[in-house]
């Protein structure tokens, strides 16, 4: 804020300041009434869906949420409900509003700029284009019956035979008895964890300062990190799916991931 | 055409016409002020506002919008609500007829259905050129855990009132979006450490989002309740908070 505060004394700021009436309310009346026409012949020519009554024995296939919850739905091929349909959706929401108290960065406060802010731009940009926008697409264009991939101009075949061939990592690993498979993803999960917190620690100091990491302080450090690796998660999971056929990482008689 | 102005003075120089209607459109900087300040609609607004934040290359417009989405769903909600009953026996009965024969009843549910569509686009949007500002930061890091909070709302407000319709598009998209409670963690009972908690099918947290074990009459009335009256009750607060804290935290960014 200091910084701020000296810029804005050695150059007085100018009045730039206008009339909301008429330039603001001008542009608000515009663009309103844009919309309202764009909208009302879109719902004179396109009809919201209606299909026969609802039938409790009767299960769709695919049964698909609405397409704003199809990128969660799209996770639970990867994860356990518990996790990505209730512990990763809390921590998008709870990160989301941690945003700006862990971000320190002074710059970039009302203008736009993509040099004075890469990383979080970036990080927002993986997160909400990559992952969120890319697995509601994915979900409402090529998943069909079993929720197996179709490209979207293939027919819906319900009978597709897709191999299920997948394993647990430890199986792979060469653990065979349940209690050891146990602990060796107990210990594969957590030393992900701090592996990749130590890797987040070495890249900021390397990328933005030893400085930077005092002013931004442990409790926040511990946060972010636990955010972004817990974000690194999902695709990791779905590399080791995709590319080795791991169903699970760690399988406890409790909980599975 | 000289009688016409006289009678348009007439008119608007009446005692009726002054009370409702104080400031005419004379075009000075006073009477520019007074528009705003003295408008119930427009005086959200501040009086005068930064030449770069009215811009639309600047703002997306996409906040706005926003709000003027969940306007159009609450107007031609409040249409809808009038024919439709949320009992399992008639809800679906009463959208054909709604669609079939109420006057504009399909161009009402079309509009509402796009809206909130769009609504869900358009604050994703909102939440993306907000962040690209850095609109967040200091002071404005509340108003941004408040918009977040808008966002769920909105997403629950689409989703609640997926179910309404009562067809199998409905039910089963909100069997799916809501198979996920069963998991939570000690509160639903296919959830890790259920056991702990005692949740079971009829007890646990989807029982409680659902008003039974199954999707049912029950779901429909109970998320009927909750899409047309509680969450956008909470809305309408978490809205008025968040216009509120725009201008307290001052429009549009310092020009740094």
């Amino acid at each position: 804020m200091a910084e701020v505060a000296e810029e804005r004394q050695k150059s007085p700021v100018v009045d730039d300041k206008i009339h909301t009436w008429p330039h603001l309310v001008r542009v608000e009346f515009l663009v309103a009434l844009f919309v309202m026409i764009v909208l009302t012949l879109w719902s004179v020519v396109v009809d919201a869906p209606l299909e026969e009554p609802a039938n409790p024995t009767r299960t769709p296939n695919p049964s698909k949420a609405p397409w704003y919850f199809l990128g969660l739905q799209e996770m639970l091929v990867y994860f356990d409900p518990w996790l990505a349909g209730v512990v990763l959706p809390s921590l998008i929401i709870v990160g989301l509003m941690m945003i700006p108290f862990i971000d320190i960065n002074q710059k970039g406060n009302g203008y736009y700029t993509f040099k004075e802010r890469k990383i979080e731009i970036l990080t927002f940009f993986f997160g909400f284009h990559i992952l969120w926008v890319s697995m509601i697409i994915i979900g409402t264009f090529f998943r069909g019956p079993g929720w197996n991939l179709f490209w979207p101009w293939q027919r819906w075949d319900p009978h597709k035979v897709v191999a299920l061939a997948n394993v647990d990592l430890p199986y792979l690993l060469g653990f065979r008895d349940y209690f050891w498979s146990s602990v060796c993803g107990g210990v594969l999960v957590l030393g992900y964890f701090v592996f990749a917190t130590l890797a987040f620690y070495l890249w900021i100091l390397r990328i933005k300062g030893k400085e930077f990491l005092e002013r931004w302080g442990m409790v926040r450090f511990l946060i972010t990190a636990l955010l972004f690796v817990t974000m690194l998660s999902l695709p990791a999971k779905m590399f080791l799916r995709l590319a080795f056929n791991i169903k699970y990482v760690w399988v406890t008689p409790w909980f599975n991931i | 055409m000289k009688k016409w102005e006289e009678l348009k003075k007439d008119i608007t120089e009446s005692q009726v016409w002054r009370a409702i209607f104080r400031h005419g459109y004379e075009d000075t900087p006073r009477n520019r002020v007074l528009m705003v300040t003295a408008n119930v609609w427009l005086h959200l607004h501040p009086a005068k506002v930064r030449r770069h934040g009215v811009r639309m290359r600047f703002t997306w417009c996409m906040g706005g919008l926003t709000f003027l989405m969940f306007l159009v769903t609450v107007v031609t909600g409040i249409y809808l609500m009038f024919y439709y009953r949320p009992v399992a026996e008639y809800a679906y009965a009463d959208m054909k007829y709604l669609e079939f024969d109420m006057p504009f009843g399909m161009l009402m549910r079309n509009m509402h259905r796009w809206s909130a569509h769009a609504m869900v686009v358009f604050v994703w949007l909102h939440m993306f050129r907000v962040f690209l500002t850095g609109s967040y930061k200091p002071p404005r890091e509340f108003n941004w855990v408040v918009g977040v909070l808008l966002l769920v709302l909105t997403l629950l407000l689409s989703f609640t009132g997926y179910l309404l319709p009562w067809d199998q598009l409905s039910i089963w998209a909100v069997t799916v979006g809501s198979n996920m409670a069963r998991a939570t963690p000690l509160l639903g009972h296919e959830g890790p450490f259920a056991e702990l908690v005692g949740a079971n099918p009829i007890y646990d947290a989807r029982a409680f989002l659902f008003g039974g074990g199954e999707i049912g009459p029950h779901t429909l009335l109970r998320f009927y309740i909750l899409h047309c009256i509680f969450i956008p009750l909470v809305t309408s607060l978490l809205l008025a908070i968040h216009f509120w804290r725009i201008r307290r935290d001052s429009f549009s960014g310092p020009p740094l």
